[in-house]
């Protein structure tokens, strides 16, 4: 993890509106280029964070199981 | 000498912790020994949710609005004005009639739809979430014989349900009406499932494809072209409308954002299970003011109003704020015109939709009345 986040969201227990809807709203308002990570504890985030920024076109800069969350890192490029 | 408690905003949260303050502490209020005083920019208090009713013609907006002084204890001091500015390190709040110091200060201004971040957004949709947008809204959809239409939601927004709320009607709305099969109905997602709760997209599925209602997910809205009536996706797909109903994305005031006390977006960082504002000692948040990662609705001001007063009551008294917010959360969800479901979730228990019933409906009608007795603090 040698990118450093410039934002930091923390999604953990957040059912409703959701780690991903949480990461959208952030990255709709971050400048081209920020890095913007995600802690989750839905495991689903593992799978729908990286197909939305991939059907997007954004950067996956990372995902790490932490044990009890997941530490996801986008990089906005558009 | 007297402690001052300043609340901000006069809706769903900043109404029912100055009721709930004053009631608390009777004693004190009398006395002069705590002062609390509600800032309020409007006279009137307007229950948001009226606005899907209205939306159908199921319900009229005299119901769903009530002047604030008459929803407020004697022991509120309500003031009208409109703040401009926080400034949290002097602790004084700057209006346009007046300047207001405090002790403590409540927050509670709630978050603003915002049609202007996404062109062609506000010259050619339609919503619900607008006291105006739903009485437009309510006129298209009694014109509306034929054609599509689309639903899409942006984030953040208020009241997770009621896009789903306001699909489910519209498909019932044109059965009733005898038109369901000149009407192609899509709703739309932001992301890859039809609504955040695996456990009601799963529910909200299945009615999807029993009524024949199209969807797509991944979609998050990027452009409205209102020369070719075209939804336009930031993942690139194109809908074709002739009535587009948008959930638009929400700020947080502008108070907030003119005072530099939120993010980008005006919401504030606010301690999750405290409540109160991080990095000041003086200032509580409760509701869509906030940027906690859970759903912008009133339920979630009227389950936070408890632990902001449990809160504010033991500061006043020299003591430490021990009560602790769990997540809470609860929302009905309109599946039909005369059937509903509830949903009950916190930080740590995940969400199981009740099976939807009529009874559920009749309940949710019935909330709606008595929403008035729990703003005043008698519920």
């Amino acid at each position: 993890m040698a990118v450093q986040a410039d934002k930091m969201v923390d999604a953990r227990g957040s059912f409703c509106p959701g780690p991903l809807m949480e990461l959208i709203k952030t990255v709709k308002t971050a400048p081209v280029g920020s890095v913007i990570e995600v802690l989750s504890n839905d495991q689903g985030s593992a799978k729908d964070i990286p197909q939305w920024v991939n059907k997007v076109g954004h950067e996956l800069v990372y995902s790490e199981d932490m044990g009890d969350h997941w530490k996801i890192a986008v990089r906005k490029v558009k | 000498m007297s402690q001052n408690v300043v609340i901000l905003g006069g809706g769903v949260g900043g109404t029912m912790v100055a009721n709930h303050l004053v009631r608390t502490i009777p004693e004190e209020i009398r006395s002069g020994e705590i002062t609390v005083t509600l800032l309020a920019n409007e006279q009137k208090h307007t229950y948001q949710p009226g606005f899907l009713f209205v939306a159908f013609n199921e319900g009229h907006m005299g119901q769903f609005e009530r002047n604030e002084k008459a929803l407020l204890s004697p022991g509120v001091n309500l003031i009208s004005d409109n703040i401009v500015r926080v400034d949290k390190d002097a602790k004084k709040l700057h209006g346009e009639k007046g300047v207001y110091s405090y002790d403590y200060l409540v927050i509670s201004t709630g978050s603003v739809p915002t049609f202007d971040t996404i062109p062609g957004q506000a010259e050619d949709s339609h919503n619900f979430y607008t006291r105006q947008g739903a009485f437009q809204l309510r006129d298209a959809l009694s014109k509306f014989q034929a054609g599509k239409i689309v639903v899409t939601v942006d984030v953040p927004h208020k009241c997770p349900a009621a896009p789903l709320e306001m699909t489910l009607m519209l498909d019932d709305y044109f059965r009733v009406r005898g038109l369901r099969d000149k009407v192609d109905i899509t709703y739309t997602y932001p992301i890859g499932r039809v609504h955040a709760l695996q456990s009601v997209a799963d529910w909200a599925l299945k009615e999807f494809e029993n009524r024949g209602i199209q969807y797509e997910t991944f979609f998050n809205l990027s452009e409205v072209d209102t020369r070719k009536k075209l939804a336009i996706s930031m993942e690139g797909s194109e809908l074709p409308y002739d009535l587009l109903i948008t959930i638009p994305t929400h700020r947080g005031a502008k108070v907030i954002l003119d005072s530099n006390l939120g993010d980008e977006q005006g919401f504030i960082p606010t301690d999750r299970h405290s409540l109160k504002m991080l990095g000041d000692d003086h200032i509580y948040v409760l509701g869509d003011a906030t940027n906690l990662p859970i759903s912008k609705a009133g339920s979630t001001a009227h389950y936070q109003t408890e632990t902001v007063v449990q809160n504010l009551i033991s500061e006043l008294h020299g003591l430490s704020p021990r009560a602790h917010y769990d997540g809470k959360v609860v929302c009905f969800l309109e599946s039909k015109m005369d059937q509903a479901s509830f949903i009950e979730f916190s930080y740590n228990r995940p969400p199981q939709p009740a099976v939807p019933s009529e009874m559920l409906h009749w309940f949710k009608l019935a909330y709606n009345e008595m929403y008035w007795l729990f703003a005043r603090g008698l519920l």
